[in-house]
């Protein structure tokens, strides 16, 4: 395989966009895009587009449709909320395997203020709905369970979860980025409404709408195209699956798959977590991110409570060691599907280039970072980025 | 010989396949060869060893414990809340999602400790009626007698 760098990225504020259609949001993250890689569609040889909502209708090519219909491979992923992350591996394997020099990756989503996600059930006749009746598998029980989880091996404190969702906020209100961009208190978290033990409204990410973009060159291409620009080099870009575990089928096992990524992603870059000077990773709600520190060896097994009571997570800038989402996260940043695992990959790739658009917020000296995202169902991405 | 009148045409229907009405009201899940269990009434193979044709219907425990739960506030319109949604252990090794009844919500939130390992039993009761005017029986667990 060959050596793949990331060489422009473009990223639309996460929000909502109600007079737009998913292929503007799309097409004009692919421009930004574009334009910070120095380069035009035409440059493209292959185009993998991440979106869940509308997966039937071809996005990627109605995007094209909207900046370029060079007819070049166009590939539609759908993935949970790995989406965008996939489609990201789709354009690293194209350049990675040798197939093309220059491969572009857009996720991009539009749900507006749909509320709860998952539950359901029933068929036609909704007597036999099971959501509320059997338990439930909105995703605010299911990660609250995670979290509950680690509540019931160690000990673990609601306030623990809090104080994830307490640094997220403060971290976005860096982003100019990000859907949310007010700081809460614990007191705020801790009193907020409950939508589903231990996670308060504040502890869950929002619905919205957004899109990001990355373009992917060869080691030649980056040589012609970089004008002497440092880029990043895709270190490992990981993807897994759930393997059957205990209660997998059951309450599904977030951490497993995540486990396995990481282990390869920190084998195929050649580094460890001590190595990483930032992480993105899956916060769709507070309950997750904890769990998360563990799986990816930002502390030890059982340790996570003591990891965030000791300024573990928290921007350097705050005072605290081995960040994670100092985007503010999917709870600040918002998390339009499809869009989130480009957007984080963004997030990383600005803080090693010190790009302007993260400029009040950069991690100092980050030489590595990560990406990390879970579709429920489940997919796990890990994407490492060196420079 | 006289077919045998199919008391499920207008009787009671079970709201998920995998609880059986009959001859009293438990649940019924396909054991693979090797050990693992699944709440599926049908499947193709067994996902944790791969293998097809080794699958048989195992009836389950109506006892079993709790291994996490979480309380919801927040649902779909019609469902009441909060209610407790747990995920319960059976002795025969397969975990169900179901409601955690006779267990007071926000109790469950302050005291989380006393809720896992609870030893509960299944119940059951009329959830709905369907289109064709049947009852549909869906199953919950509280807390164990005995």
């Amino acid at each position: 395989m060959r050596n793949v760098y990331v060489l422009g990225t473009g990223m639309l504020k996460f929000g909502r966009y109600p007079d737009k259609t998913v292929p503007e949001l799309g097409g004009e993250a692919a421009l930004l895009a574009l334009k910070d890689a120095g380069v035009t569609i035409k440059d493209v040889e292959l185009f993998a587009c991440g979106n869940l909502f509308q997966a039937n209708a071809m996005v990627g090519q109605r995007i094209l449709q909207q900046i370029g219909q060079t007819g070049i491979p166009v590939v539609n992923v759908s993935n949970a909320c790995a989406t965008g992350s996939t489609a990201f591996r789709e354009a690293y394997m194209s350049v990675a395997s040798g197939m093309c020099d220059v491969a572009m990756a857009v996720g991009v989503e539009q749900m507006g203020k749909q509320g709860l996600l998952g539950g359901g059930g029933g068929g036609s006749d909704p007597a036999y709905a099971t959501e509320g009746k059997v338990g439930s598998g909105l995703m605010p029980a299911v990660f609250g369970q995670a979290g509950i989880e680690h509540m019931r091996k160690y000990g673990t404190k609601p306030e623990h979860f809090a104080k994830i969702s307490v640094k997220s906020h403060k971290h976005a209100t860096k982003n100019p980025f990000s859907q949310y961009r007010n700081e809460v208190s614990l007191e705020d978290v801790m009193n907020a409404r409950m939508v589903a033990f231990p996670n308060t409204l504040y502890m869950c990410c929002p619905t919205g709408d957004g899109a990001a973009a990355a373009i992917v060159v060869s080691e030649e291409k980056l040589k012609q195209l970089a004008g002497g620009r440092k880029r990043p080099r895709v270190a490992a870009s990981v993807l897994t699956s759930d393997p059957w575990t205990e209660r997998d089928l059951t309450l599904p096992d977030v951490s497993t798959l995540t486990r396995r990524a990481s282990k390869q992603a920190y084998e195929k870059a050649g580094i460890g977590p001590k190595d990483i000077a930032l992480t993105e990773l899956h916060d769709c709600f507070a309950t997750a991110e904890l769990v998360h520190y563990e799986n990816l060896g930002l502390c030890g097994d059982g340790e996570a409570g003591a990891f965030i009571d000791s300024g573990g997570g928290v921007h350097p800038a705050l005072g605290g060691k081995a960040p994670v989402n100092v985007s503010g996260g999917l709870l600040s940043k918002g998390h339009p599907l499809g869009a989130t695992g480009v957007a984080n990959i963004c997030e990383v790739v600005w803080h090693l280039t010190e790009d302007a658009r993260a400029k009040d917020r950069l991690v100092p000296n980050a030489k590595a970072g990560q990406a990390h995202v879970i579709g429920l169902g489940s997919a796990c991405t890990i994407n490492i980025l060196t420079i | 010989m006289a077919e045998q009148a199919q008391p499920t045409d207008t009787g009671p229907r079970p709201i998920l396949p995998f609880l059986k009405l009959q001859p009293k009201p438990h649940l019924e899940g396909l054991k693979c060869t090797c050990g693992a269990i699944y709440l599926d009434p049908k499947r193709v193979a067994c996902s944790k060893c791969g293998a097809d044709g080794k699958l048989s219907p195992i009836q389950l425990s109506d006892k079993g414990k709790v291994w996490v739960f979480s309380v919801v506030h927040q649902s779909f319109p019609g469902i009441k809340t909060p209610y407790v949604t747990a995920i319960v252990d059976l002795p025969e090794g397969v975990s169900v999602r179901a409601n955690l009844v006779d267990v007071d919500p926000v109790q469950a939130q302050k005291e989380p400790q006393k809720i896992f390992n609870m030893p509960v039993e299944l119940t059951t009761g009329v959830a709905a009626k369907d289109r064709e005017g049947r009852d549909v029986i869906s199953f919950s667990y509280r807390p164990s007698k005995n």
